[in-house]
């Protein structure tokens, strides 16, 4: 480039959509479908190609009660469990959506070519997973997650959305009434500036785990979605809720964090510490191996501390019982992971495990019904949306969350685009500026405070391992804020080589912002939460303190930039759904 | 803070590590662009265990901040790290450094495909093929009741992770650029688990003949043999379609029966049943 951050114009290209939906996930195709499906115009841009979205990453089922399987079943049942395993923060409203409409978004699928295991009646079957009182995932095998992302795919390809791979938006516009009016993105090929202009905007990015070392995210879980509405003065909450899923790869070092399905412990895996001992009878002896993740990611943590663990510092999971022939029905694509990257046979020996970050509970504020945020103009579904999972998500809520919240953000902006006519002009000066703000790492001349993106990410991800894992106190949080907002201030200082031709390194650049705010705001309200609930596994304090049981971190970006932080009263839940959690509390089933 | 297992765990090996001379390994990558490009050598620490991917990034990490390759989910469950090692199709995150052992490891990029930069080549076009792919329809309102056995051969081509390998060794498309007028094996994995699903009530064959041009096909299985899911595209996917054509173009009853219905001259079910003998 010939430029050097001088106040050159850029040329830019504009698009125009009524609903531009950013990730193309689960969430963000099935908004779309919903968008296109009532003749609007949408455009929906990704980061990579379509169908990789870390969706496909899901294995092991959707949960739904539909009760193919266990009959008893019902919306109720699976509310109960949701709060239970959210530890009863969650948005009570959300989880009763959730739990009433997942089983017409499973039916949908199947409507849509999506093929499902069967049970022997011939209807979609359904199998056992943490925490969910009865078998209530339907799966196919050990690979659901493709097989929704793939109908999805092949649903939106058969719709007028215009779809946009290897795009990534770097800023939410905004008229001068504060609505938001569209995006300004790159083309990862070739770095071409984009002005999408839209009616609404529907951001579905997913999470942020690429904040740790250790996780079973991809490269593209750097949290963009929730950073560009925070920074546009969207609300979050309870961003101190971070789910460790009990069970990743341990071994070799570059596949450790890799997940290893909660189907293995659905199909009657067993935990086994280095003595042999089935340990879980000292954790949950009444649900074993299927508690909730928070509590068995804390049992594999406490055995390996004790000095209890494997070979490579993880903790035994077995399913040798299920033999050959069943893994390969049940579980094949673990039987073909464990084979191909470390050389065991899970048909023959155990698989070595250990926590690895899997998800984020936390995220955008939503409004139940259609997924508002708190900026006109903005919807939120999926993972980068908070509030139905509370302290801890439960395995097999996440595909049913990403259908159930994806409809109704595509419903929510379908109906704010007809309720409204504003136009979606902005300066064309912002745009510029922009621009210019993007090209930096790459344009400016070289200094010697020049910092690599990479090497700043992994030293973020070395500190939010060490101050901020699955088990926290105040001191190392305290020291771990230190050193992010040191490393923030660093962040300004990336540089990068090469030119704007699909240029990985600059695309890295533009991620780290969003890591460092990301991990700021966690670290903030795990130090304001005061106890252990669900993820959140204060040392020095109590379990369920009564003070917090009631309270939502609502974090918001303050007019110096500067983040507040709100607690917020949980509403009264109203009396049909206080009733089902007293009558559990009980010990009844509902 | 207490120490976690993990950084226990990340020591050991650096104690095992420590032991000798750190060992390394070299790799030649394309670099540069379709009209400009060459190999370039580069060396790099081994780890234990280390996949070709591991080794991509760890050059990209430390030594040449602009290389270019795709990847996601390091799990061989997305498709999206497909490249060349030693010129045969490979999924990056799944091909071990150690398999190499004794040879040179050269990568490229796919090269069926214009190449973008790298190991990145141009994949939209597989897109624009699928999205002319009747998709699935039914008559029939969900919850369908399907049985195991009505369903169990659609598991397999569902499997696809769409790696695009199989299109990139397809000599149709490779060799003789004949992206016009071949959809490639991807996609006759998709029209068969469409063609056979018990509910689809869409004739899709006249299509797979004409627009898909299953005919230029000539079953090297190839496509079969770099498929990293196991599909048997050839005997499983592209032959069954092929039979299906001749069945319904060169049948005259089936002919006949497409002429006076104006779609496909049996449902699946009927077929099934059919075949059955029921």
């Amino acid at each position: 480039m010939e430029t050097n951050g001088s106040r050159n114009r850029e040329n830019f290209e504009v698009r125009e959509h009524d609903v531009l939906i950013i990730g193309a996930g689960g969430a963000g195709m099935r908004a779309a479908v919903e968008a296109a499906g009532k003749g609007l115009s949408v455009g929906i841009v990704t980061k990579s190609l379509l169908g990789k979205a870390h969706t496909v990453m899901a294995e092991g089922g959707m949960a739904a009660a539909i009760g193919n399987v266990d009959p008893e079943d019902s919306w109720r049942q699976h509310f109960i469990d949701t709060m239970k395993g959210g530890k009863f923060i969650n948005n009570w409203r959300m989880a009763e959506i959730h739990a009433k409409e997942s089983p017409d978004r499973a039916y949908e699928l199947e409507q849509w070519g999506a093929l499902f295991n069967r049970t022997p009646e011939g209807k979609i079957s359904q199998r056992p997973f943490g925490a969910h009182t009865y078998r209530r995932l339907a799966h196919v095998g050990d690979r659901t997650g493709l097989e929704l992302i793939r109908t999805m795919q092949e649903k939106v390809l058969a719709t007028d959305t215009k779809v946009y791979m290897e795009t990534t938006v770097t800023k939410l516009l905004q008229d001068a009434s504060g609505r938001v009016v569209g995006a300004l993105a790159y083309t990862r090929e070739n770095g071409k500036f984009i002005h999408y202009k839209a009616k609404a905007v529907v951001m579905a990015t997913g999470g942020w785990g690429r904040i740790f070392k250790v996780t079973s995210n991809s490269w593209e879980g750097t949290g963009d979605g929730a950073i560009l509405a925070y920074d546009i003065g969207a609300e979050m909450v309870d961003m101190e809720m971070v789910q460790f899923h009990p069970t990743g790869m341990v071994w070799p070092p570059g596949v450790r964090g890799l997940l290893v399905t909660e189907g293995v412990r659905g199909e009657g895996g067993v935990l086994k510490n280095s003595e042999g001992k089935r340990y879980m009878g000292d954790y949950d002896p009444e649900r074993m191996e299927l508690s909730s993740r928070d509590v068995v990611a804390r049992a594999n943590f406490s055995e390996v501390q004790a000095g209890r663990g494997s070979e490579h510092g993880g903790v035994y999971l077995d399913i040798t019982h299920l033999g050959y022939e069943g893994i390969m029905q049940k579980l094949p694509t673990m039987h073909e992971q464990f084979l191909k990257l470390a050389d065991v046979d899970i048909a023959k020996e155990p698989m070595e495990v250990f926590p690895t970050i899997h998800y984020t509970m936390g995220g955008i504020k939503v409004e139940p019904e259609h997924c508002a945020t708190t900026v006109p103009g903005l919807f939120a579904a999926g993972e980068c949306s908070g509030g139905l999972h509370g302290a801890n998500r439960l395995g097999g809520n996440s595909l049913s969350d990403l259908l159930v919240f994806g409809r109704r953000a595509g419903i929510g902006a379908v109906e704010y685009v007809e309720q409204n006519t504003h136009g979606t002009d902005i300066p064309e000066a912002d745009v510029q500026t922009e621009i210019r703000r993007v090209l930096d790492p790459m344009e400016r001349t070289k200094s010697d405070k020049d910092e690599s993106p990479y090497l700043l990410q992994s030293e973020l991800q070395d500190v939010m391992m060490e101050h901020a894992n699955l088990v926290r106190d105040e001191d190392a949080l305290k020291e771990g804020l230190g050193k992010i907002l040191a490393i923030k201030d660093r962040v300004p200082n990336v540089k990068v080589g090469g030119n704007r031709l699909f240029n990985p390194g600059w695309h890295t650049a533009q991620d780290i912002k969003y890591l460092v705010q990301v991990s700021e705001l966690i670290v903030r309200c795990a130090i304001e939460r005061k106890e252990k609930r669900g993820s959140q596994w204060r040392l020095d304090h109590d379990e369920l303190v009564d003070e917090y049981g009631s309270i939502n971190f609502i974090t918001k970006k303050g007019p110096q930039g500067e983040v507040e932080i709100e607690r917020r009263e949980i509403p009264p839940m109203p009396g049909h759904l206080s009733e089902l959690l007293d009558e559990s509390a009980k010990g009844a089933k509902v | 803070m207490t120490e976690n297992g993990n950084s226990a765990a990340r020591a050991g090996a650096a104690a095992v590590a420590d032991d000798g001379p750190k060992k390394t390994v070299k790799l030649n990558i394309f670099r540069g662009t379709e009209e400009d490009g060459k190999e370039v050598e580069y060396e790099v620490e081994l780890a234990e265990g280390m996949v070709v991917l591991d080794a991509v990034l760890k050059i990209q990490a430390e030594q040449e901040d602009d290389l270019a390759v795709r990847w996601n989910c390091k799990a061989a469950h997305c498709g999206s790290c497909s490249a060349e090692i030693n010129g045969k199709p490979k999924l990056l995150c799944k091909s071990r450094v150690e398999e190499y052992e004794g040879q040179e490891i050269h990568v490229q990029p796919l090269h069926a495909f214009p190449i973008i930069k790298d190991l990145v080549s141009d994949v939209s076009w597989n897109y624009e093929v699928s999205k002319g792919i009747k998709p699935f329809t039914s008559d029939e309102q969900a919850p369908f009741t399907m049985y195991e056995e009505d369903v169990e051969r659609l598991y397999e081509p569902k499997k696809c992770i769409e790696c695009f390998m199989c299109q990139d060794v397809c000599h149709v498309l490779r060799t003789h650029n004949k992206h016009e007028e071949f959809a490639g094996p991807r996609f006759f994995v998709r029209n068969q688990w469409l063609e056979m699903h018990p509910m689809d009530n869409q004739d899709r064959l006249e299509d797979v003949k004409e627009k898909d041009g299953v005919g230029l096909c000539n079953i090297t299985k190839c496509c079969t043999e770099v498929c990293p899911v196991g599909i048997k595209i050839t005997d499983n996917s592209i032959i069954p379609l092929k039979e299906r054509v001749a069945d319904e173009y060169y049948d005259p009853a089936k002919w006949l029966m497409r002429k006076i219905r104006g779609r496909k001259s049996m449902t699946n079910r009927e077929a099934e049943a059919a075949k059955n003998g029921n």
